[in-house]
């Protein structure tokens, strides 16, 4: 979707600013909403591409003027909802007046170090043959969709070079609403800058994207 | 539990919500965020969705194991062992794994290679994705809007604000980490640590330098930023 979170090539949003000496987190209550979004996204009740649709749905004014953590809990707290695993007044409240609904699974401090060691790889085999080979020009796909993509709006309708093959993956659009996986071959694409930004560009510069195979088209 | 907020100039409202971290020995008056933390955390804890001990180690995990170091431990070893330098930018993340580094958030790693010719740069423009296993959490610059708008766009005006300047004869690629694949630069090895032991030159290696935005610090100057 168009939404707030689609950034890339921006301006006035001024100057990076990194801060010296970061900490991991800025208070305490950054810690438990990036571990609650943990904990429940083990669950299952939803998945990471689910969770990114959430966000960036927030009003681009309160996206761009919330913090990141910020942006984590207003998101947490719809899945929640949406789910059916809490009530408005029960996360108003901040106590349970209801029975829980069942989950597939709750993380617990013994597993969570082997488990978040191995990883949850979003690989999967391929249903068909890649339709691009390294090497092949292409040009992203004009679209428009509302609801999640990984194709940022900087890119669509720009040529590029497809760079590598990754494999097939989990395909974000579809799964972000459970409307399931669907592997989706994975490539590198490499557009140059100056298709990009034109005579702004960065002389010889490159931005490489990764792109499902949906979002091309061959040149 | 103090923390600076020379960065309160902020258009994004970060310093204002954690303006009150109720770890502050003054905090007895909690932020409106704050209390719906605590009030989602009770809810969660009763209906039996999370463990206040995997949330605690979560939190522990991630301030005090997964960081920077691992990542320097892998570009130390790069720089060191031709062998691994050729299996890490062929197939990073079994590579990576030889070090016993990697999982959530990494399990499809790539690793570029800075050279004379090019240096590449890592950006999510959507979200934050970041590498975990090798980097750990992402600062909130990598976060935040002016990065995500500008490092595709500008990269080498992005780079001069984190005090960096690049040769003109040097190309600039780009990274969007627009899928589950993860990007880490491999930075080139400074002059003048011939000879220093890995340990000795992956104190050398700073975030910055493996997200792109920085250069690995000189031999004598192992203070990290």
């Amino acid at each position: 979707m168009n939404g707030g979170q689609d950034l890339g090539g921006a301006h006035g949003f001024g100057p990076v600013v990194p801060e010296p000496d970061e900490p991991v987190f800025h208070g305490a209550w950054e810690r438990r909403v990036f571990a609650m979004a943990m904990a429940m996204g083990f669950t299952g009740a939803w998945n990471l591409d689910g969770s990114r649709a959430v966000r960036e749905s927030l009003p681009p004014a309160e996206y761009l003027s919330s913090s990141y953590y910020k942006i984590w809990l207003e998101a947490l707290e719809k899945q929640i909802l949406a789910q059916g695993l809490a009530t408005a007044g029960e996360i108003a409240a901040g106590h349970s007046t209801a029975p829980a609904k069942p989950v597939a699974r709750t993380l617990s401090a013994e597993i969570l170090r082997p488990r978040f060691r191995a990883g949850f790889p979003s690989e999967r085999p391929p249903g068909a043959p890649a339709r691009f080979a390294v090497g092949d020009a292409v040009v992203a796909k004009v679209m428009n969709p509302e609801t999640h993509t990984r194709l940022p709006r900087y890119v669509r309708g720009r040529p590029g070079r497809v760079e590598a093959l990754h494999g097939a993956f989990v395909f974000p659009d579809t799964n972000a609403y459970g409307r399931g996986e669907n592997p989706t071959w994975l490539y590198t694409v490499a557009f140059a800058a100056a298709d990009l930004w034109g005579p702004d560009a960065d002389p010889g510069g490159r931005v490489t994207i990764a792109a499902f195979e949906p979002y091309l088209d061959p040149a | 539990m103090t923390h600076d907020h020379s960065h309160g100039d902020d258009p994004h409202g970060h310093a204002h919500d954690h303006a009150h971290d109720h770890d502050h020995p003054h905090g007895s008056e909690l932020s409106a965020v704050e209390a719906r933390v605590r009030a989602l955390e009770s809810l969660l804890v009763e209906k039996g969705y999370v463990q206040p001990a995997a949330l605690d180690a979560l939190v522990e995990m991630y301030e005090t194991e997964i960081g920077p170091h691992l990542g320097a431990r892998v570009v130390a070893r790069a720089w060191t062992d031709p062998a691994f330098r050729a299996r890490l930018l062929a197939e990073a993340t079994p590579a990576i794994a030889e070090l016993g580094i990697g999982g959530r958030g990494g399990e499809h790693m790539v690793v570029v290679e800075n050279t004379p010719e090019t240096h590449n740069m890592v950006v999510c423009t959507l979200c934050s994705c970041y590498p975990w296993p090798v980097l750990g959490l992402p600062p909130v610059w990598y976060k935040a809007p002016p990065y995500r708008a500008r490092a595709v766009s500008d990269p080498r005006g992005v780079l001069r604000e984190f005090g960096v300047s690049i040769p003109e004869t040097t190309r600039i690629t780009v990274w969007d980490s627009t899928a589950e694949t993860r990007f880490m630069v491999l930075p080139m090895r400074p002059a003048g640590t011939e000879g220093l032991p890995e340990e000795a030159l992956a104190a050398l290696v700073t975030r910055d330098a493996m997200i792109g935005t920085g250069l690995p610090l000189s031999p004598g100057a192992e203070i990290r930023s």
